[in-house]
């Protein structure tokens, strides 16, 4: 069991014919999910790594079936990208693009909501989602661990790849990478909601770093709907005060959006939080052992 | 990237917001210069990329051009709260009847953007939303919506700015929003936005926050950056496209991913507790997740260069890229900086983990490197990094 990707999506990918779209969507194929079809509105027609080429998102469902998207389109056109998977109501988009301004997220996203919400938006500037044994949608490793029944949660890319490998001989239902930047689709608490309902999930890695307050609010939503066991890491504790750290999303603001903060406000409701990513697997092992 | 007060304003301007008449001057002979042009009574304020600065001593209102030269001599070269002084701006005097406060911004919460405005302006607004809330209006505004006139003035009634300010608040917040939106801003904001004795809304001051992310679109938004105030190590890391942080200790670190950076920083931080003086991360490195050889030539170099670094920790955890592809970049990085005469002088230890780890570790070892232990794990090496900066090996 896994959450909103499972052996069954299909997937396509707008952007396919460049050059991280080209890569990455060998690795998909290569890892086992089903990528369908890639969407170019100036190379409709074509046959790319052996799939068809679409002129839009709606045209590309039709004639496939898709019911997710992966986005690898430049900064630049992330926006209308977006806004077209939204338009087509597709169930799933999940958007890798880094870079991409914050006036732009902001509107797909008003524009998500306004037209009902049908689409989760997943990122930007994330890895994307991986059900292993199951499917992958965007560019997390699918080797790197197993199928398995621990949820994760993740604003950072390499902290989830190094939680998935350390916990490889337990597996993964869902890791589900967020994103870091400032305004994003999915957040903290729809993944912990969406764990806590799914069956196949018995706990929950939460991972966090500095800027905003979304573990905070995270913390709070786990206090009032989550029975099953969280364990969480923050990163970012030596940032400095206003200095963006890799992440666009990843600041401290004067007092807010500590690692302190986030850190507290997860233990006070009963989350226990690693010092470093590899205790954090240890606390993740001593539940999944005493189970 | 933060604007100073001075940027802003022309920034404001260009939207058709009416701002004080002002000349920006490095010297105290500009100051009198300045001060001579616009006649009159002035203020001379400093600019500062921080908060507080009218607390510190950094805003003075002078009565003419000897006075104003006078005022600029304490204030030119200040230090405020870390930042010094390297220019003010002096302004014609204004005639306030009121004082507003007013903003647009990024509520990442709420995912949207947020209006905020109040009558009572021209102090810590912080304190006045706090103890008074209801005296702070904050008011969403969609994205998609945005703001014209007849919404601008919708805001500053929620704000309970007075009759006679509502024209003139509606059209400044107006063109605010335009300047928001048009130059990709994440804060625009205007304290105070003041009523002058002779009825006119205007911006007395400005902040602004620039979205780096949209300088594609924003080519012209380059020449803000502050050259002179940006750490030497961090200018020369931009121009070779690295993403690098200066921090205060002797550890220099390399990762990729910015999220295994910042936790490599922790870790380091906690392990050095335990060994004397403390050792703590000099820099954030995140050299992404390609690795190549070149990229970690520059991130050596760099790191290298930074007199502060008494060790090195490589962190690599091989997702899309494998290690044994990060090990050869390493082994590359070394000869070329060799070739180059910066032979690294310092210990480094590498943790690679991952995709094909095995295979990198052995290419390690191999090349014999000297100065580099490879360790298995993120947590040890952090120990031994943190240990052979403490001994200053």
């Amino acid at each position: 069991m896994a959450i909103w990707l499972t052996e069954k999506s299909k997937i396509i990918v707008q952007g396919m014919t460049g050059g991280e779209g080209t890569k990455h969507t060998r690795r998909m194929l290569a890892s086992g999910a089903r990528v369908v079809g890639g969407v170019n509105a100036r190379k409709a027609g074509i046959t790319h790594e052996g799939l068809p080429v679409f002129g839009t998102v709606k045209e590309a469902m039709e004639k496939t079936g898709a019911d997710v998207s992966v986005v690898f389109v430049p900064p630049a056109f992330t926006k209308d990208a977006v806004k077209e998977a939204v338009d087509a109501e597709i169930p799933l988009c999940v958007v890798i693009t880094e870079g991409v301004p914050v006036h732009d997220s902001t509107e797909f996203w008003a524009y998500a909501v306004a037209k009902g919400n049908k689409t989760r938006i997943i990122g930007p500037n994330c890895p994307g989602i991986a059900s292993p044994g199951a499917s992958n949608a965007g560019i997390i490793p699918a080797d790197i661990t197993t199928a398995g029944r621990i949820g994760l949660v993740s604003k950072s890319g390499t902290l989830t790849y190094q939680l998935m490998y350390e916990l490889r001989d337990f597996g993964f239902s869902t890791a589900v990478g967020i994103g870091g930047d400032p305004v994003i689709g999915t957040t903290h608490i729809d993944a912990l909601q969406a764990f806590q309902e799914d069956p196949g999930t018995d706990a929950i890695v939460m991972i966090g770093e500095i800027g905003g307050d979304a573990e905070e609010r995270a913390a709070a939503y786990i206090d009032q709907h989550v029975t099953k066991p969280v364990v969480a890491y923050v990163a970012g504790f030596t940032a400095p005060e206003g200095k963006t750290m890799g992440h666009a999303g990843a600041i401290v603001s004067g007092s807010a959006g500590t690692a302190q903060a986030k850190k507290e406000a997860l233990e006070k409701v009963g989350v226990r939080v690693g010092k470093t990513p590899s205790e954090t697997a240890r606390l993740m092992r001593e539940i999944m052992q005493a189970r | 990237m933060d604007l100073f007060e001075h940027q802003a304003k022309e920034l404001f301007a260009d939207y058709g917001i009416p701002v004080p008449r002002g000349i920006v001057a490095h010297t105290v002979e500009e100051v009198r210069t300045a001060a001579e042009q616009l006649t009159g009574r002035v203020v001379v304020k400093a600019q500062v990329k921080t908060g507080g600065r009218g607390k510190a001593g950094g805003v003075k209102v002078a009565d003419d051009a000897a006075d104003a030269t006078e005022k600029a001599t304490a204030i030119l070269g200040m230090d405020i709260k870390g930042h010094t002084v390297h220019k003010v701006l002096v302004e014609e005097a204004s005639a306030i009847a009121e004082e507003y406060y007013f903003s647009f911004l990024l509520d990442r919460a709420n995912r949207t953007f947020l209006a905020i405005c109040s009558a009572a302006g021209g102090m810590d607004i912080e304190e006045v939303a706090h103890s008074t809330p209801d005296k702070v209006a904050k008011v969403p505004v969609s994205a998609l919506t945005g703001v014209d006139r007849a919404k601008a003035r919708e805001i500053a009634v929620a704000g309970g700015l007075p009759e006679q300010s509502l024209d003139g608040a509606a059209e400044l917040i107006e063109k605010l929003w335009c300047c928001f939106v048009d130059e990709d801003a994440t804060l625009v904001e205007v304290n105070p936005m003041i009523l002058s004795a002779d009825g006119q809304v205007k911006a007395l001051d400005g902040k602004v926050t620039l979205d780096d992310n949209a300088v594609f679109r924003q080519s012209e938004h380059e020449a803000y950056a502050d050259k002179a105030a940006e750490d030497p190590l961090e200018a020369k890391a931009k121009e070779k496209d690295l993403n690098y942080v200066k921090l205060d200790g002797d550890v220099g670190i390399i990762g990729n991913g910015a999220g295994l950076v910042m936790s490599t920083l922790d870790v380091v931080a906690y392990a050095g507790e335990a060994f004397p003086g403390k050792p703590s991360p000099a820099n954030f490195l995140d050299i992404g997740g390609g690795a190549s050889a070149e990229v970690m030539a520059a991130g050596l170099e760099i790191i290298l260069s930074d007199p502060s670094v008494r060790s090195i920790f490589v962190n690599v955890f091989g997702g899309i890229t494998s290690c044994d592809a990060v090990a050869n970049g390493i082994v590359a990085a070394f000869k070329l900086l060799e070739s180059r005469g910066e032979a690294v002088t310092h210990p480094l230890v590498v943790r690679l983990d991952g995709n094909n780890a095995q295979l990198g570790r052995q290419i390690l070892a191999d090349a014999a490197l000297p100065r580099v232990e490879l360790v298995d794990t993120m947590d040890d090496a952090a120990k031994r990094v943190a240990e052979l900066a403490a001994v200053g090996a």
